[in-house]
């Protein structure tokens, strides 16, 4: 009984793999499994009726994301999908650079309060999130209406004598993008920018540097990494976004969202959906591959300078 | 002499407040006047919070005072921003930008003044070499050891060739070994660069080894400004007294012409220092350094020693005077076999004893 026995167990702080294991089960499940039948299903024919798919291999969904056949069989070239997918990458950049000039700002000011206030100021930010999506955005058609507050103080002001229109144009879709979004880039901008040590600028300062400078070679490096995730925060959920476009965008100005969720429903064409589908995973594999690259490469070149050539 | 030449540095009645949280006010600076020679090596010496950094920060134009003026070579600076200041800073911190190499560090400063590219390289290098770290001008701040770290510090703040280089807390981050050897170097690159040196610590002895001359910071006020050796020999107040080396603080009053220490009884007029000021019938303090004292044995002494301790070849006694204590350091060989309980009697060294302000 003298002898000292062996403490069996994982040391403290190491973690027990089985503990991860309804989350692996999770991400099986619910994320991986759709991918996979995704990509099956866009491999299939069209069903009858529409409304699911024929177990029969073809390539036609690929074929038809950039071919239309003529009533007389004829193949030609079709830029219909090729420019809604064009449409949504721009629509999602432009958003993410908006979400990026406003958030920077606010980022650094909320990062600059005391303690106290940083708490609160957070806590602001993610308000939006307390109720849901579409009710917000239904908001949006009410603010942005032609008979909307904003045209009724425009006109009361006497700038415009007639409402301008706004819903329904791409400029809306963007607004309507941009206020989903901008919490996802102000936040992680946020937690780079809380980390930084002011005292750096003040060397910075201290060394002859003026105000602009030290932002522009000593913050914004430091606050790079937020910079990268907020811009893969906001891009990517941005690409696939489904109300803005409908709602405020009222469909003309369609991103691939709108067109995948018309394919499984009034279109019943389930494997061109898919194929729509796995095009978008293609699209933000590719972004994601840029965006890694470019941060890498600004990484290695280190000093300052790197942000104007980062976006 | 540097005292003689024209002052670098000019601080006239310079005060600042800061609000504390509680809703009151800090007089981190009080009517702070001090004049700093050309070339010369200037520390500020206090405990902390004694208002030392904030002075450093107000001259550097991190801060800005509440009243007064700052002159660098008679032109008042004290309203031109920081970035156009002749006068840079080695922080406590270091502050050295992390995403730039050491080369990058440096060159920064140069940039800012808009040099040509060859002069910024060649003035990059030559700091490198001042500082002896010409090898590690690829290698990032965190690649570094505090001690090197330092040295970047000093090279990055040096290279823009300010009229003043201000030092703040430069070496405490350090450790004793390398903040010995620091010393040394900070001392030998202000004598290779003329450049004006403003250090602020709280470490007495980096004060004495390194200033030509010492200003000694108590609560927001300059008490005492003088040659590191001056101050030493010649307290003006019990808190420099105290605060520089080691100092017994005795309660003296003054009846009918003769001083009498609290606990000791009457001095005579021998033990005080020539240069001293007059005693009047008020109460005054002097202080006396542990060195002049000396403890003797003494079976029918009127005191008791408290602790002996014996350190190399000396003696560091505790000696009971009732109220307070009494220290002294003295020659082993003046009293071997002396030890805790012992009767004794005390004496001072003629003129040993310095009437000091409360």
């Amino acid at each position: 009984m003298a002898q000292s026995t062996r403490v069996r167990g994982a040391k403290p702080g190491q973690g027990s793999w089985w503990a991860g294991l309804p989350g692996i089960a999770y991400l099986v499940l619910l994320v991986l499994a759709p991918l996979v039948v995704i990509l099956i299903y866009s491999f299939l024919s069209r069903a009858k009726l529409g409304v699911g798919v024929k177990w029969e291999f073809t390539l036609q969904p690929y074929v038809d994301l950039f071919y239309s056949e003529s009533l007389s069989g004829a193949r030609s070239f079709d830029p219909t999908y090729v420019q809604i997918f064009l449409n949504s990458v721009i629509y999602s950049l432009i958003t993410a650079v908006v979400c990026l000039i406003m958030a920077i700002p606010i980022a650094l000011w909320i990062a600059t309060r005391s303690p106290r206030w940083r708490m609160l100021l957070v806590f602001l930010v993610t308000i939006p999130f307390w109720t849901s999506l579409l009710i917000r955005t239904y908001a949006f058609v009410i603010i942005l209406n032609d008979n909307g507050p904003i045209n009724e103080a425009l006109q009361g002001l006497g700038i415009v004598s007639a409402p301008i229109s706004m819903l329904y144009t791409p400029f809306a879709t963007i607004v309507g993008l941009v206020y989903s979004f901008l919490p996802f880039m102000i936040l992680p901008i946020y937690a780079s920018a809380e980390r930084f040590d002011f005292r750096l600028a003040e060397a910075a300062y201290d060394l002859g540097a003026t105000k602009l400078t030290v932002l522009r070679r000593i913050v914004l490096p430091a606050v790079r990494p937020g910079i990268i995730a907020g811009f893969i925060l906001v891009f990517i959920p941005a690409l696939g976004s489904f109300l803005a476009p409908e709602l405020l965008g009222g469909g003309k100005t369609s991103m691939i969202a709108n067109v995948i969720a018309a394919q499984f429903g009034a279109s019943r064409n389930w494997p061109f959906g898919a194929a729509l589908s796995v095009m978008v995973l293609v699209i933000v594999m590719l972004a994601l591959v840029v965006f890694v690259a470019v941060a890498r490469r600004t990484a290695r070149r280190g000093s300052g300078q790197s942000m104007e050539s980062l976006l | 002499m540097p005292q003689e030449a024209a002052p670098a540095l000019h601080v006239r009645g310079v005060s600042k407040s800061f609000p504390t949280p509680e809703g009151g006010e800090v007089h981190a600076l009080d009517n702070v006047s001090l004049s700093v020679a050309d070339g010369s090596f200037m520390v500020l010496l206090g405990p902390s919070g004694c208002g030392k950094t904030t002075l450093l920060r107000c001259i550097a134009g991190l801060e800005s005072p509440d009243a007064g003026e700052i002159l660098l070579r008679g032109e008042r600076i004290d309203g031109i921003p920081v970035w156009k200041r002749r006068v840079n800073t080695v922080f406590q911190s270091y502050a050295l930008f992390p995403h730039m190499t050491v080369a990058q560090n440096i060159a920064f400063g140069l940039q800012m003044d808009k040099l040509p590219k060859e002069e910024v390289t060649h003035k990059v290098q030559a700091a490198l070499s001042l500082v002896r770290l010409s090898d590690l001008g690829a290698r990032r701040p965190n690649q570094l050891s505090g001690g090197q770290q330092q040295r970047v510090a000093l090279a990055r703040a040096l290279a823009k060739q300010p009229e003043v280089l201000l030092l703040d807390e430069p070496l405490s981050a350090l450790d004793l070994k390398l903040r010995r050897g620091m010393q040394l170097e900070l001392k030998r690159l202000q004598q290779e660069t003329h450049i004006t040196f403003i250090l602020v610590t709280h470490d007495q002895d980096e004060a004495m080894s390194m200033g030509d001359e010492v200003a000694v910071f108590d609560s927001g006020r300059i008490v005492q400004v003088g040659p590191p050796r001056e101050v030493y020999l010649r307290p003006r107040t019990r808190f420099v007294a105290d605060f520089i080396g080691e100092a017994n603080i005795l309660d003296i009053s003054v009846a009918a012409g003769t001083a009498s220490a609290a606990g000791i009884g009457p001095i005579p007029m021998d033990m005080w220092s020539g240069d001293a000021p007059p005693l009047t019938d008020a109460q005054h303090f002097a202080a006396v350094r542990p060195e002049d004292v000396t403890v003797s044995p003494d079976a029918s002494g009127r005191f008791t020693v408290l602790d002996a301790t014996f350190i190399g070849g000396d003696l560091h006694a505790v000696v009971d005077l009732g109220t307070h204590t009494l220290t002294s350091r003295q020659p082993a060989a003046d009293a071997a076999g002396m030890c805790s309980g012992d009767r004794c009697e005390v004496s001072f060294r003629p003129g040993s004893l310095r009437v000091v302000e409360a």
